[in-house]
Formats: C-alpha cells, sequence, structure tokens
C-alpha cells in the first residue's frame, strides 16, 4: 500500500490494488415505484386542451404550447420559420421591448419554436407572475402583428443564421439523410434556404398566423405551483380571444423507412465522418412497443449498449455512438449514429452493421435485456424529477396520442416484456436490409474502403 | 414578485468531515424517490502541467474504466442497470463525477464512487483507448465544426499570460497522445487524494442511514497529503490585446471580448454586480446590446455576454467575462467594438435603472430556481459551489443577494469594463484555407 516508486508516487498497479482485495458490490433496496402526478386535463371552448399539474417544488410554472402547423406547401418551410422568429416581436398593444419587459418583470420567458409538425410556444415564469405570462401569450396569439420593420430585421437575421447552422457537419448529414429517408414528403423540409425566407412577406406571415396558429387541436401543459382546477378557468378566461372555427392541421404521416444503400455525401476536408442510418420503428403506441424500447437500448439506447461498448469502448472510433426512435404521430423511425475519424470511418460502419446484425441472430440475454429495462424504468422517474421535465413529458406525449395513464403504466409493460418478446423484434426491426441513411465524409479519403464494403452508393454531382 | 423571492426554498445541509480528510455534503430532500451522489475533487485544467494539455479530463475518462472490484465497462453498467444516469466533466478548478439513481440505489451509487477514489484500474490498454476517444471528442466539438472552442478555448489565451490560465483544456493531440501510464499515477496521487475531494449526496434518503453508509464505503481510503493548491493570479492586461483566428469552417465573421472579473471569494458583491452587468448587455431583447447592436445599428445577428468562462460562479480567480457577437462580413469588427463600447460607457455614466435590474433579478431567481428543481442541477452546484468557495448555501441565497446589488455597482462594473484591459477575439472566416481547419 504504502510502497512508491522512485518519482515519489505509487505506480498504476499499485494504485489499482489493495490489501483488502476487491469487494462486493451492494445490493438494490426495495425498489418504490415512480408515482406520476395526477393531471387536470380539459377543453375549453376554443377546443384547446388544457393539461395542469400541481408540482410546487419551486415556486416556478412552465408552459408548453404546441399547435399542429403543418402544411405540403414547399413555401410553408420558410413562412413558418420566420413567423416564429418574429412572432414575439410586437402585438397591436405591445412593442418587441415592452413584451420582453413585461415577462421579465415576473421572471418569465417565452420562446417560439417550429419544426415540420408543430409549433411550440415554451415558457416559465415565477409562480405569481402566470397571469402575467398568460395574458401575454393571449396577446401575441390573438394580436402578433409582424411590424414591417421587425419582420425585415428578422428576416435578415434568419438568413444570416441559416448560413451559420447548415455549416454544421451535424446539419449537413441530417439534411442529406431526411431526402435519403423521406424524399419530397414535408417532414423532411427542416430548414428552409435563404431565398426562400428572402421570398416571404409580412402578409403572408399575418395570413399564416391567423390561418394556422389555432386552438382547435392544439395542446397547453401547465406544470409548477399552482392550482390546476383553477388555473384551466385561468386559461380560459385569459385566451377567450383567441379562437377559430377549424383546427390545427396535423402533418401526413411519412412513409415508412425502407431499407436501401447508404448515400456517401462528400464534404471536402472534413477529419471527422458522420454515419447515420435508419429503418422504420414504431409509435409508442404499438402493443410491441415496449418489447422495441428495449432491443433498441441494447443495441445502443444508452452507454451499456452494445454499439457504445464496441465502438466506443473497445475500438476508441467515436465518442458517441446511439440508436433512438423519433416519434411521429402514429409511427416511428430508428435511428442509428455516430461520428469517426475519417480513418476509421468504413471500419466504423462495419462494425454497426455488424452490430444490427448480430442483434436479431445473437439476441439480447436475460441480463441484458434485465438491464435495458431499469434503465428505462429509472430513468423514467428521473425525467419526470422537475416541472420542466414534467411538462415536456406530458406535451410529447399528448401530441402522440397518449396520456398520464400510459405513463403510469408504462413501468408494468415494460416489466412484462420477454426476453423472446424482444429478440423477436430485434430480429424483424434491426436487420441491417432494414436500414438506410448517409455517410457524410471526404470522400476522397474515405470513398474507396466504403465503397469496398457494399451497399454504398454516391455521391451524387452537384 | 417580491413575495416570491422570500418563498425561495433553503436546502436543508449537513457537513462533516472522515477522518481520512473527505469532506462530505448531505442535503436531504424527499420531494421525489430519487438521490444523486457527486464526487468534486480539487483538480481541473488549470492544474495541468505544461506539456500535458488535456490531461485533467483526459484522466476523468480514465475514472470510468474501472477500479479494483469493478471491471472494465462495470461502473457504466451498475449504474444504468440500477436505473440511473451518470456524467463527469472537467473545469478550470474541479472535475465532477456523479450520478442520479432510484433512491433503491443509493449505497450502490457510494460504493461504485468509493471504489474508483479508492483504487481506479489503470492500465496501457485503457489509457490508448480514452485517447482515441477523447480525439474523437475534440473532433466532435472543435476540430470539425465551424467557430470550434469559440470562445473557451480559443479567448483564454489572448487575455492571458500564465499556462494555468491560457492553455487549452481539451489538449493538443500531441499532448494527448504522449500521456503514459506513469502520468496518470502520479496525477492520481497528488490530486485524488480524499482531502482534496467532496462527496455531496441529495435527495430522497434519510440523513442518518446516508451518514452510515458513506463512512461504510469511504471511511477507509488511507489519507494521503493534500496538495497545496496554487495561485493563478496574474496581473490583467494593461491595454487591449488583438488576436485574428482562422475558422476555414465559418461562414460569417465572429468576435469575442475578454475582460477580468472579481474575485468571487474575496468580493462577491462585486462578482455578482457583473453577473447583472452580463445581463443588462445582452439577456433578452429589452438588453443594452440587444437593442443597439442587434436591432437598432442591425450589426449583429447574435450577441450575449456570460460572467464566467463556462458560466457563472463556476470557478476560482482569475475567470473571464465574456461578450460574444456573429455578424455579417460586411459588419467590420471595429463598428461592432465601438457600439458596445459606448454601450458600455453609457452604462458607466448611467447605470441601468432600478426597473429594468430589477427585471434581470426577477429573470436571474427564475433560472435559480429552475437549477434546483432538477436533482442533477441542484445537487451539483451545492457541491461545487462547497468546494470552489466553502458555501453551499450560496445556492439558495444568490437571488436575494442579487436582488441586493443597487445600480451604482452594475455602473461601476461597467466602467471597469470600459476602462480596463481586455482581449478581442475576431474569428476571420477563410474557406480557401483549408488546411488550417485539418491540423
Amino acid at each position: 500500500m504504502t510502497a512508491t516508486t522512485t518519482s515519489g508516487h505509487r505506480s498504476a498497479g499499485q494504485i489499482g490494488r489493495t490489501e483488502a482485495g476487491p469487494r462486493p458490490l451492494p445490493p438494490l433496496a426495495t425498489f418504490l415505484g415512480a408515482p406520476v402526478p395526477d393531471v387536470v386535463d380539459a377543453t375549453v371552448s376554443s377546443g384547446l386542451r388544457v393539461l395542469a399539474v400541481r408540482r410546487p417544488t419551486v415556486p416556478m410554472v412552465e408552459l408548453r404550447l404546441r399547435v399542429p402547423f403543418a402544411d405540403s406547401d414547399p413555401a410553408h418551410t420558410a413562412q413558418a420559420e420566420l413567423l416564429s422568429s418574429a412572432m414575439l416581436t410586437g402585438t397591436q398593444r405591445r412593442s418587441r421591448v415592452e413584451l420582453d419587459n413585461e415577462l421579465a418583470t415576473v421572471g418569465a420567458d417565452l420562446g417560439v419554436g417550429v419544426d415540420p409538425e408543430r409549433l411550440g410556444v415554451y415558457g416559465s415564469a415565477l409562480a405569481d407572475g402566470l397571469p402575467t405570462m398568460l395574458d401575454v401569450l393571449a396577446d401575441v396569439l390573438t394580436s402578433a402583428a409582424y411590424p414591417p420593420a421587425e419582420v425585415d430585421r428578422e428576416r435578415e437575421r434568419l438568413v444570416e443564421r441559416i448560413t451559420v447552422t447548415r455549416a454544421q457537419p451535424r446539419v449537413i448529414a441530417r439534411e442529406a439523410l431526411q431526402r435519403r429517408r423521406y424524399g419530397d414528403h414535408p417532414i423532411s423540409r427542416e430548414i428552409p434556404t435563404g431565398a426562400e425566407v428572402e421570398a416571404v412577406t409580412q402578409e403572408q406571415l399575418r395570413a399564416l398566423h391567423a390561418g394556422a396558429v389555432v386552438p382547435a387541436g392544439s395542446t397547453l401543459v401547465l406544470v409548477g405551483d399552482l392550482d390546476p382546477e383553477a388555473v384551466i378557468g385561468q386559461v380560459e378566461q385569459a385566451l377567450q380571444g383567441w379562437s377559430t372555427d377549424h383546427p390545427a392541421t396535423e402533418l401526413d404521416e411519412p412513409p415508412l423507412v425502407r431499407g436501401d444503400d447508404l448515400l456517401l455525401v462528400h464534404r471536402p476536408g472534413a477529419v471527422q465522418s458522420q454515419l447515420r442510418l435508419s429503418a422504420a420503428a414504431m409509435p409508442r403506441s404499438d402493443e410491441r412497443y415496449p418489447a422495441f424500447q428495449l432491443a433498441n437500448m441494447v443495441l445502443g439506447g444508452y452507454f451499456s449498449s452494445r454499439l457504445v461498448e464496441n465502438l466506443r469502448e473497445d475500438k476508441g472510433y467515436t465518442y458517441s455512438a446511439y440508436s433512438a426512435v423519433e416519434f411521429m404521430r402514429n409511427s416511428g423511425s430508428l435511428l442509428v449514429e455516430a461520428d469517426t475519424a475519417t480513418d476509421v470511418t468504413a471500419a466504423a460502419l462495419w462494425e454497426m452493421r455488424y452490430e444490427l446484425g448480430r442483434l436479431g441472430l445473437v439476441p439480447p440475454t436475460t441480463d441484458e435485456v434485465d438491464s435495458a429495462r431499469r434503465y428505462a424504468i429509472g430513468s423514467l422517474l428521473i425525467s419526470l424529477d422537475s416541472q420542466a421535465g414534467l411538462a415536456g413529458t406530458l406535451s410529447a406525449l399528448t401530441s402522440a396520442g397518449l396520456d398520464v395513464e400510459w405513463l403510469r403504466r408504462h413501468p408494468e409493460r415494460l416489466a412484462a416484456v420477454t426476453t423472446e418478446e424482444v429478440a423477436a423484434v430485434a430480429a424483424e426491426f434491426f436487420a441491417p436490409t432494414a436500414f438506410t441513411g448517409v455517410v457524410v465524409a471526404d470522400v476522397d479519403a474515405t470513398g474507396e474502403r466504403l465503397r469496398a464494403l457494399g451497399g454504398v452508393v454516391g455521391p451524387e454531382s452537384s | 414578485m417580491s413575495t416570491a423571492l422570500t418563498k425561495a426554498p433553503t436546502p436543508e445541509l449537513h457537513r462533516l468531515t472522515l477522518p481520512n480528510g473527505l469532506r462530505v455534503l448531505l442535503a436531504p430532500d424527499r420531494a421525489s424517490p430519487v438521490v444523486g451522489v457527486a464526487v468534486h475533487v480539487d483538480v481541473g485544467f488549470r492544474s495541468e502541467p505544461v506539456g500535458r494539455t488535456g490531461f485533467a479530463h483526459l484522466f476523468e475518462h480514465l475514472m470510468f474504466q474501472g477500479s479494483e472490484s469493478l471491471e472494465k465497462l462495470a461502473h457504466f453498467r451498475h449504474v444504468q442497470g440500477s436505473g440511473g444516469t451518470f456524467n463527469g466533466s472537467t473545469h478550470q478548478d474541479y472535475t465532477d463525477y456523479f450520478e442520479v439513481l432510484p433512491t433503491a440505489a443509493l449505497e450502490r451509487a457510494l460504493f461504485l464512487e468509493a471504489d474508483r477514489l479508492r483504487a481506479p484500474r489503470l492500465t496501457e490498454e485503457n489509457l490508448r483507448n480514452q485517447i482515441d476517444v477523447v480525439k474523437e471528442e475534440i473532433r466532435l466539438n472543435v476540430l470539425n465544426r465551424p467557430y470550434g472552442g469559440f470562445p473557451w478555448i480559443l479567448l483564454p489565451p489572448v487575455l492571458y499570460d500564465t499556462f494555468p490560465n491560457a492553455h487549452n483544456g481539451y489538449g493538443d493531440f500531441t499532448d494527448l497522445e504522449q500521456a503514459s501510464l506513469d502520468d496518470a499515477a502520479a496525477f492520481f496521487d497528488t490530486y485524488y487524494a480524499p482531502g482534496n475531494a467532496l462527496v455531496t449526496v441529495a435527495g430522497d434518503f434519510e440523513t442518518d442511514d446516508a451518514l452510515a453508509m458513506v463512512d461504510k464505503h469511504f471511511g477507509d481510503i488511507p489519507a494521503r497529503p493534500t496538495p497545496i493548491r496554487p495561485s493563478f493570479a496574474e496581473p490583467p492586461p494593461p491595454g487591449e490585446r488583438r488576436h485574428t483566428e482562422p475558422d476555414a469552417l465559418a461562414p460569417l465573421p465572429a468576435l469575442a471580448l475578454g475582460y477580468r472579473v472579481a474575485d468571487p471569494t474575496a468580493d462577491l458583491d462585486s462578482y455578482l454586480a457583473q453577473t447583472l452587468l452580463a445581463s443588462t448587455l445582452a439577456d433578452g431583447e429589452a438588453s443594452r446590446l440587444q437593442q443597439r447592436l442587434v436591432h437598432g445599428d442591425g450589426i449583429v445577428t447574435d450577441i450575449s455576454a456570460s460572467c464566467g468562462l463556462l458560466g457563472p460562479l463556476d470557478a476560482r480567480d482569475p475567470d473571464t467575462f465574456t461578450i460574444t457577437a456573429m455578424h455579417p462580413p460586411e459588419v467590420a469588427a471595429d463598428q461592432v467594438l465601438t457600439a458596445i463600447d459606448e454601450e458600455l460607457g453609457r452604462l458607466a455614466t448611467d447605470g441601468p435603472d432600478a426597473a429594468e435590474l430589477a427585471r434581470h433579478t426577477a429573470r436571474w431567481s427564475s433560472a435559480f430556481y429552475g437549477e434546483q428543481d432538477r436533482l442533477m442541477h441542484r445537487m451539483l452546484a451545492l457541491g461545487s459551489r462547497e468546494l470552489l468557495y466553502g458555501r453551499a448555501e450560496l445556492v439558495a441565497e444568490l437571488p436575494q443577494r442579487l436582488a441586493a446589488v443597487k445600480p451604482e455597482q452594475v455602473a461601476a462594473a461597467a466602467a471597469a469594463a470600459h476602462e480596463g484591459g481586455r482581449a478581442v477575439l475576431v474569428i476571420e472566416p477563410s474557406a480557401d484555407n483549408k488546411a488550417e481547419a485539418q491540423q
């Protein structure tokens, strides 16, 4: 124990050993179930669904508004992005600065974001400031003015930001993947071009807001130090001017992802490559979803997974390898990804395909399934351990047509999954042939070895 | 608003020091059936030796590679297989290791942390593997993307002269590749002594139970000499220092300003005034620089300000106040600097008005409550502030301390920045110069 090297410190070997030797791992104590809070769930007269939860751990309230916001018109993407950038720049009553000042007075923030499926308004405030936050939200929803000078400035900024965003390798890979797996379906249109944004007018924003930022079909979630019964009435009162004769527009389901060759995308001089593989998954409402969830976790859904243990902890090919399900309303897609140094790109793809094949051929063991199951249940519990986490989870579930009862029952469903059910799902959904995808890389440096593996095409000349 | 500020939840805290010197901080809170365990070690990238840039972070990776009772991969599997999540991170002055788990796994988490603090399994194979992993991390976050390391890696060498403060905490590839197992042994023996670490336990537990478990698992780690913490103090630059960095992947120019901040240990009130200066300058649409540069002059795309290189109250002295902006190529960097200086001068002369300051204080209160509401954030804030400043209570006191800051204190902070030395880092897009990006 006290022996030292001549340099005055113990050696690595000495540090790793004690006289007492290895010690046994303490057992887990009795697991207590996850308490899922009561949710007051009401639809107010405008058709807006309101979920309210009391969680008074800190004197705050979290707010999530989701408005289905799809449109098949290719011009929609640019209009929707600029609308979300300019929505908080002025109403009939308040200027951009006045809106922000009023929110700040009660410690509140509001933000707006948009994607091909929905528009989201996200906020938080000191609990006493909820009436103010609702008043500002109502003002924005009913009378956002899109002042011409503000729209002009936000348009310039958005074009600049898009330039910066498109320089990110992960964005280059994402755009290529969306086109590869969904073709021209609107779900693939996540970022407009600068030219498309330049063409958007103030009149288009006002028309889009009037026609598509509507309450029917939308969901508002409020979680925090509040009285849930009373807050429903507060919302009804505060948002009474927000109404419409038609519901918000849901995105048409995208096509299921089908297996195909990987498309190579050339990024000259890249020192690291993006591997992005995708296959069809299933929605959370599918009765086989719990088995699918566990199969995915064993593959790459958490750190103690086959992908991470192989690509990172054994080979050192990547900092992060993972697989995840992206949910649409009634379907899902599986995404498997890693970023790897240029000279090991082909080797990393080979290992990734190997693990996909192995998941079906050498199915998850009981130990693997049990570990994934405990993590799935525990991380669900941990994700609900804050106002913000609970609000986000409820908002996401609601948009998928699920409710808090689904959440409450999910640990039981996970507990009931058998190893055989996981194996069946693994064989059916994770086969290498089920995958398409892209590889963004310096093709001059990686192309020959990637093509030698087969199942790789491109790059398309531009 | 004033009512909200007075009902800040004050965490229940218990402290003790084990005979081997290990400090223990317990913060019980039975609101959810979740517990967290964090080990903060009093060494960060400022302490790594010359020629071994990035070593503190590389060593953090090695601490996940197994220990006397745990094979490689076992740590991850035991945490996640108990339903928990984990991570670690390396900062200027400390390194943290933590997990958050269902209550039932508390003793297991303490065992896992104690085993690696007692006897980590440092092997040549794991060292080589993690050097590769860290290099991939650096390619991901720095080398293969635009604005990589902006400003946290690129600004310090402009503002500081000494190696501890100026060097790249992620490390140069040549240094990382030369790291040896003996370096790792020396680093562990020197810095990971129990007297140089703090264990924080937060969440759902009985204090006496947790104390007994901490003592059982950590108590027999032999005491070792605790290293004397050096001062990293160096004088602020007398005037402006400027550096231009080409970035082959960046589509737009960017710039970062670096100023020195007050020592939060010696002069917390001045430090908090600088925190509020950052908000007054750039937090929200109504902030000074957003109104002037983003909307009024229309010369920057986005602008932000931060007290602390890696965030507020995350380091000892010296630390850095940053202002960063991205702007179109038609706008000259000096035009942006002039506008920032004019706004700093205006704040130095007139100060913020009281209502303006109250709005920023209210937003900070919300941010602190948000931090406290998530066990992982609450635990890490308690642990880091206890380790750095000996004051975990700061976590609960900050809303009131910030509310007590006067407009003239913020004006003084603005004046100090306006008149003192500073670093200016200019990022220049250099798309034709591909070799620069490849390193």
